[in-house]
């Protein structure tokens, strides 16, 4: 039976959101005819709304709480739907076969515009799986990510504009300049953990783009850097629609690819001290991993990718400019890899969909899409903390008690 | 006699203007287990962490030297992953596991300094990364095995009991191969019946050819484990010698065994 009391309760939070949204909601007032309009059906709607919602979400915890309680260590049985997909091969491959071929058939089925929408979509995925890797599976809090993104943006419009350098040939070096600046940027924090190390990385990312904005012989300035050229293909000329699909494909491709070496980099060597090095660094410097080398590796591979897509950035726009670059953009990557599962693909790769699709297509909305999307940020923290998918943790099968003989599967 | 496999001389460690270490000796020979004792505040963890490289020496010298290439090696002021490195591996007081890591992972960390597989072999695994990795895997299973947590490989460290997170500790710290394995009071919270377990542990590690220096409050375990016990007091060494000696040794019985005379 549900308890009066959260009923009570449940009233007095319809109560309390209908009071807040009482200026906005409510009271209309016209300028121009200078009247003021009272809705006062907005507020019984509000309040009715909220009532429910919380009832709803009230239902929901209860509901996980008696879960969790009836199958205290059975884990088989509370394992998330989703993970138990990610486990088993016969799931897993038709799955990411039907993704793939939804992905490839994605610029036949719709608009150029939807096609646009799809590439940045993508374009985060990358930057939240290169993040990942610091943040999600190292555990160092970078707040700054942006300013390897811009890294490699300037990269190649710099270059191009210069030099006239192509985008394939500005494509590696973009990726190893921003590699190169995470491991200057790792040095001086390695001592930094948690919050000290989000202050530098901030205060790094903001150096970046402060550069960017001010040395104007080297940058232009506020102004930015316009027509940068289109990647080529083997030099062909393609229309305008033509161009966009191809950028797609070419954003596909290198998110096949990340993907494909952030898995290996994960279930490798490497990966198990970076997950070490989150845990415990005192215990993982004293089973003998180098901390410095440990920490630089995972900061300059997850500045690697953002400097990678940050060539494909100004390829895509043909225009750079500092603003493209700010801290807002550092943190809507990190809440990508926070809210997709720290140190998840599957989960970063839903994250940067969600994150990036949702405001595009919420549109409809208008005004209320900020509103709508800070709600749904919100009630993600509340009911998954840990993130929509949690990252499935590699198990080992041994198949005889005696013998080492060992198979995984990840 | 065979040569020391690790000879510390004159050791003191300064906080500030509290000498936490004062001017300690101390040596271990191959096949030894030995304990360094002394009450709480003593100065044996500090002193554990200078050896391991976690702080750096005031003053003083370790050396080490490896038995079996006779390499030997001044400890001071390397980082405690190049001491790991040369042999000599530790476990801690406070259990120090990668909590949400499995049992197996936990171990295989301990490879880590063994094996070399890096960028380019995780990303391309070839034969050779394939080959380490299941090595690395293997070796693991055989210490899972050995410390009688091969039934737990996937459980996640933080949900094995106390005793069995102690002996993951000590797994972890063998798989980096040490031929000198510090533990810090490994039976810290242990009931008897676990302490019995360890006991039997130790005395096989050691007859696997690993030296032991150990940290330790159960007397018991003390005295029935350790060929030579080194006592510590207020940062000082106040005395050394086989259990028997340092039993009626009458500067330990003042500092730390305080009346028990007949003890």
């Amino acid at each position: 039976m549900f308890p009066l009391k959260e009923l009570k309760r449940s009233a007095l939070i319809a109560l309390w959101f209908a009071f807040l949204t009482f200026p906005i909601m409510v009271i209309k007032v016209d300028p121009i005819e200078r009247t003021v309009e009272w809705r006062w059906d907005n507020m019984f709607f509000i309040a009715l709304g909220s009532f429910v919602i919380s009832i709803l979400s009230k239902v929901y915890l209860i509901r996980k709480e008696r879960r969790a309680g009836r199958k205290k260590g059975n884990r088989s049985i509370t394992e998330p739907f989703m993970q138990r997909i990610l486990r088993e091969p016969r799931f897993l491959y038709p799955l990411s076969l039907a993704v793939l071929v939804f992905a490839l058939s994605f610029p036949y089925l719709f608009s150029t515009y939807q096609t646009n929408i799809m590439t940045t979509a993508l374009m985060y995925v990358v930057l939240g799986l290169g993040l990942n890797i610091v943040v999600g599976v190292a555990g160092l809090l970078d707040l700054g990510y942006v300013a390897f993104y811009a890294v490699g943006a300037y990269s190649y419009a710099l270059l191009n504009m210069h030099f006239n350098m192509g985008f394939w040939a500005v494509l590696p070096i973009g990726g190893l300049f921003a590699a190169f600046l995470g491991i200057l940027l790792g040095f001086p924090v390695l001592r930094l953990r948690g919050d000290y190390l989000a202050i530098v990385t901030l205060g790094f990312g903001e150096i970046i783009r402060l550069i960017l904005e001010n040395w104007n012989d080297f940058s232009q300035g506020p102004s930015g850097i316009a027509n940068i050229a289109r990647p080529g293909f083997f030099g062909m000329d393609m229309s305008f629609a033509g161009g966009i699909t191809y950028i797609y494909y070419l954003v596909v491709g290198l998110v096949i690819v990340t993907i494909f070496v952030v898995n290996r980099l994960q279930n490798s060597r490497l990966g198990r001290a970076w997950l070490a090095l989150r845990e415990d660094e005192i215990a993982c410097q004293a089973m003998g991993i180098d901390k410095t080398k440990t920490k630089l590796v995972a900061f300059s591979l997850g500045a690697f990718w953002a400097g990678l897509v940050g060539v494909i950035f100004a390829a895509k726009t043909t225009f750079v400019n500092p603003a493209s670059f700010t801290f807002l953009e550092s943190a809507i990557i990190l809440s990508i890899v926070v809210l997709g599962g720290m140190g998840s693909i599957v989960g970063v790769i839903f994250g940067a969909l969600i994150l990036i699709l949702m405001p595009e297509y919420l549109r409809a909305l208008s005004e209320y899409r900020m509103l709508a999307f800070g709600g749904i940020l919100v009630v993600m923290m509340v009911f998954r903390p840990e993130g929509l998918i949690s990252n499935v943790r590699r198990s080992y099968q041994f198949k005889k008690q005696s013998s080492g003989q060992a198979s995984d599967r990840s | 006699m065979s040569e020391a496999i690790l000879k510390v001389s004159g050791l003191t460690k300064n906080f500030g203007g509290i000498k936490a270490i004062d001017n300690v000796d101390l040596d271990i020979r191959p096949g030894e287990i030995v304990a360094l004792i002394g009450p709480n505040g003593a100065g044996k963890t500090t002193f554990f962490n200078c050896l391991t490289g976690i702080y750096t020496p005031s003053a003083g010298d370790i050396r080490l030297c490896n038995p079996k290439s006779g390499l030997k090696t001044k400890l001071n002021g390397m980082k405690p992953n190049k001491i790991t490195e040369k042999g000599m591996a530790r476990t801690f007081q406070n259990i120090r596991l990668f909590p949400t890591m499995s049992v197996l992972e936990n171990v295989m960390i301990g490879r880590h300094c063994r094996t070399k597989a890096f960028i380019l072999g995780a990303i391309f695994r070839n034969p050779a990364t394939r080959r380490e990795e299941e090595e690395i895997i293997e070796m693991s299973y055989d210490i899972l095995k050995k410390i009688g947590l091969h039934k737990e490989v996937n459980e996640e460290a933080r949900n094995l009991s106390y005793g069995a997170q102690r002996r993951l500790e000590i797994g972890r710290a063998l798989a980096t191969e040490p031929f000198l394995l510090l533990l810090d009071e490994p039976a810290a919270g242990m009931n008897p019946k676990e302490t019995e377990a360890l006991v039997r542990l130790i005395r096989q590690i050691c007859s696997e050819g690993h030296s032991i220096l150990l940290i330790e409050h159960d007397m018991k375990l003390v005295m029935s484990l350790s060929d030579r016990i080194f006592v510590m007091d207020y940062g000082k060494k106040i005395a050394q010698g086989t259990p028997e000696e340092v039993r009626s040794n009458p500067a330990v019985i003042k500092a730390y065994l305080g009346e028990e005379v007949d003890a």
